[in-house]
């Protein structure tokens, strides 16, 4: 290339870097690799590659876009989302403890407090926005601090340069889910993250058909540090969804900037409609995070959006029953609308007590926005406030 | 010939707003897409709205054959009583799940898919042609559904005849009692002609000769044939349906009591998809509003770019004001697609290519229509195997490069040509 990969806009990267030609055959799309071992060049003598597990040429060529696409110096494809995260929290030994953000996704709640617990590491959750807190709670054992770039689901945002400074005036690590953020809008590494993860599940993938996890890094010793782990514990992504998420990444700006500009068309309807209460959008001005999302997201504010009903359990229950075109599923980011209620599916896990402290009311509803018209989902969640009599 | 059209007509409009209530009610029914926007058609059309497991996205059904619960189950199945699958080569739920989509999207009433799109027209025409029967080509059809009609069709005693393109004289000129289809594409491939459809369409009507469009360069999201009359729509949705450079196939769109036979000939002569690659292209398609407004925003920007550039000769793209049916594709089109013809001027094949081999973003291949954005030569891609008069005769120039514009940022895909076009071309 005359322009080094680097030099290449986000889009074109994703379509490019790692996504050469097949140097055998020409093949436009690289094969998909699915042997688990590979011939070595003699006893002893090691190649590329050797086993799956410690590294596969169709996962090598996704990580080698995702560290492109979030500016770091390699990436890990895992299994899962959950995976990608427990092997950050492997980092750490017994003693050590956690800072992580109280608008916390469910089930990163439930391995900080059920699983991590187990292995003695501690865990406090703070508000991530509030940077004194987050500065008061770090202790000498504190050596990370896991945030979310937009929160889950109130989408609060955090100050990532700032807790970036403050982790490295701790000496400590800064990781940040960055899924409901995407690539396309916002780039910790960039901002001083130590590692950034993303369930590869969501606006990666973008199709709702594979399950994963990417961890991306900066440093090359964190690198390595989290390549023995995930090698060591084995939690990799197989080589079928590899190529989905590598097929799904060649969408994902074009996606993720036209969700992102319906959810605000919605934002504003919603924010205008009769019996709802709040609507948490960062791209709202009144958004406690707008200022921080509007710095960091260059203009857009992703494709998540939560709203609170005047209405109880049951009529948000009705709500999220009765769309026809947002289907009620836990999960976000792709290309099809869903809906749920945080209270009893993406936050269930949360202790009741949390749930109230967390501003996870009843009334709740978390929308993903996918690709339809904006009208096409406007018109839908109309019918379904009207069906639950709102 | 005597066919009134008028000055100008309105765009194939795409409704915005549909209730989506409306839409979703029985998502698989004919037309019950019609109203809804092309993005919510993408994601949404055709696909069973409750699948198995409650799976958001269409399994894949990689079975070759289904199994009937008892004799009395097979028995309602072949008295015509259960709709539902038999064998791999008759039909799968992936397949019915994509053919719904596609003729949603191209508003018609039926599609039929195929394992590539040469293997479509090859089905259409083996189904509706008998000896005896003739068909009438513009001669800017692709090279291949020509070749198959002019030396195939012929050993079964079909007779093809090629009239230039556009000349609406010299089709209905050769028009006579056994002309059974009347065949072009709009637009052509690499000229990037566009045919006037409504006249097409009347001199199809006036004569009572059925009408076939190849719309691949166009895809539906910039004209839908069958909404102006066309009879049957080909794609080769291994080109902007799949989009993704990573599948082939082909499809048909048409009414369902016209192309019932096609599916019938299909099931014998077995020129399906397997089950894996029906989800690859279900999958791309969902995306496909999102990327055809990228690749018309890509082609006209760089078309315009390449025609102001010095080294550029000439440049054919039906959305520059320049090309002679510029003003039926507009008038006819939304959008104008990812595919540029240009020459390089003052350019023997030899330096041409030395233009393809400095570029270093598009990829130097045949095919279009996919993410990635392709280059290449037609005088060495396809047309090496042409004596220079036959080239001469298809206006495939020595120094023509046709380029597929991918979804790649604009300014990248201008500054990677523009630095091309700085390459010496001396040795």
């Amino acid at each position: 290339m005359t322009k080094s990969a680097r030099e290449l806009s986000f889009r074109t990267r994703c379509i490019h870097v790692g996504s050469e030609a097949d140097p055998v055959t020409g093949a436009v799309v690289p094969p998909i690799h699915l042997a688990s071992t590979f011939v070595q060049p003699g006893a002893g003598q090691w190649g590329e590659f050797d086993y799956s597990r410690s590294g596969n040429p169709t996962r090598a060529a996704l990580q080698k876009t995702l560290a492109s696409i979030e500016g770091g110096c390699g990436a890990l494809a895992f299994s899962s989302g959950m995976a990608a995260i427990h092997a950050v929290t492997m980092l750490l030994s017994s003693g050590d403890h956690i800072l992580a953000g109280s608008d916390l996704y469910g089930g990163a709640y439930r391995l900080l407090h059920q699983i991590c617990d187990r292995a003695g590491l501690g865990v406090t959750l703070v508000d991530l926005t509030d940077l004194d807190a987050v500065a008061a709670e770090i202790r000498p054992e504190t050596k990370l601090i896991w945030a979310e770039s937009l929160g889950n689901p109130r989408l609060s945002v955090p100050n990532l340069p700032e807790l970036a400074r403050i982790a490295k005036d701790a000496g400590i690590l800064l990781g940040v889910d960055n899924t409901f953020g995407t690539p396309a809008l916002i780039r910790p590494l960039e901002l001083g993250a130590d590692i950034v993860m993303h369930s590869a599940t969501k606006y990666l993938g973008g199709h709702s058909d594979l399950i994963g996890g990417t961890l991306a890094v900066a440093d090359p010793d964190l690198y390595n540090r989290l390549y023995f782990i995930q090698n060591a514990t084995g939690a990799i992504l197989d080589p079928f969804s590899c190529f989905l998420v590598a097929r799904g990444i060649k969408t994902l700006d074009l996606r993720v900037y036209a969700q992102s500009q319906t959810t605000l068309r919605l934002a504003l309807w919603l924010l205008e409609h009769p019996r709802v209460s709040q609507v948490l959008y960062p791209g709202l001005p009144d958004h406690p995070g707008h200022v921080m999302a509007t710095q960091m997201m260059g203009g857009h504010y992703g494709a998540m959006l939560t709203f609170q009903i005047d209405g109880d359990l049951l009529q948000t229950a009705k709500v999220c029953e009765s769309t026809e075109l947002f289907r009620l599923a836990v999960s976000l980011g792709a290309v099809e609308s869903l809906i749920e209620q945080p209270a009893t599916m993406s936050h269930a896990s949360y202790a009741k007590a949390d749930r109230d402290r967390f501003g996870i009311t009843d009334g709740l509803i978390r929308l993903s926005v996918g690709l339809e018209s904006f009208e096409d989902l406007r018109d839908d969640l109309q019918a379904a406030m009207t069906a639950a009599g709102l | 010939m005597a066919i009134d059209t008028p000055a100008t007509r309105p765009h194939p409009v795409q409704p915005d707003h549909a209730s989506a209530a409306e839409v979703v009610a029985n998502p698989t029914a004919k037309g019950a897409w019609h109203a809804a926007g092309m993005s919510t058609q993408a994601v949404h059309a055709g696909e069973q709205r409750q699948k198995a497991e409650g799976s958001i996205s269409t399994p894949v059904y990689s079975a070759s054959t289904f199994t009937f619960e008892s004799t009395a189950a097979l028995l309602r199945f072949v008295e015509g009583h259960d709709e539902r699958e038999e064998y791999g080569r008759y039909g799968n739920p992936n397949e019915k799940s994509v053919e719904r989509k596609l003729a949603a999207l191209d508003a018609a009433e039926s599609a039929i898919l195929y394992s590539s799109g040469m293997a479509a027209i090859v089905g259409l025409l083996m189904s509706k042609l008998s000896s005896g029967d003739e068909v009438i080509f513009f001669d800017q059809c692709y090279h291949r559904s020509r070749e198959f009609c002019v030396k195939h069709l012929a050993r079964f005693g079909v007779k093809t005849h090629q009239v230039k393109t556009g000349d609406f004289d010299a089709m209905e000129a050769a028009i006579n009692a056994n002309t059974r289809m009347l065949i072009s594409e709009s637009p052509t491939n690499p000229h990037l002609t566009s045919v006037d459809l409504e006249q097409f369409v009347a001199l199809g009507k006036a004569h009572e000769i059925e009408t076939l469009i190849d719309a691949t360069l166009a895809t539906p999201f910039n004209i839908r044939p069958i909404e102006l009359g066309i009879d049957y729509v080909l794609h080769s949705a291994t080109k902007y349906l799949g989009g993704h450079n990573d599948l082939l196939a082909g499809v048909i769109c048409g009414s369902a009591e016209k192309l019932e036979p096609v599916r019938q000939l299909r099931g014998i002569l077995g020129s399906v998809n397997a089950p894996q690659n029906l989800y690859l292209l279900e999958r791309g398609l969902k995306t496909f509003a999102l990327r055809m407004q990228r690749h018309n925003e890509n082609g006209q920007a760089v078309a315009e770019f390449l025609e102001a550039h010095p080294r550029v000769e000439r440049v054919y793209y039906p959305g520059l004001p320049s090309h002679p049916s510029h003003a039926i594709a507009s008038s006819q089109m939304k959008g104008f697609g990812g595919l540029i013809t240009f020459l390089v001027r003052d350019a023997d094949w030899q330096q041409t290519a030395k233009v393809i081999d400095a570029v270093q973003l598009p990829r130097i291949a045949p095919s279009l229509g996919g993410v990635e954005s392709l280059i290449e030569q037609p005088l060495v891609m396809s047309y090496f195997n042409y004596s220079p008069e036959d080239r001469q005769r298809f206006g495939i120039a020595d120094n023509m490069i046709r380029m597929s514009c991918g979804i790649e940022d604009t300014a990248d895909l201008i500054a990677d040509l523009d630095q091309a076009l700085k390459v010496s071309l001396d040795d």
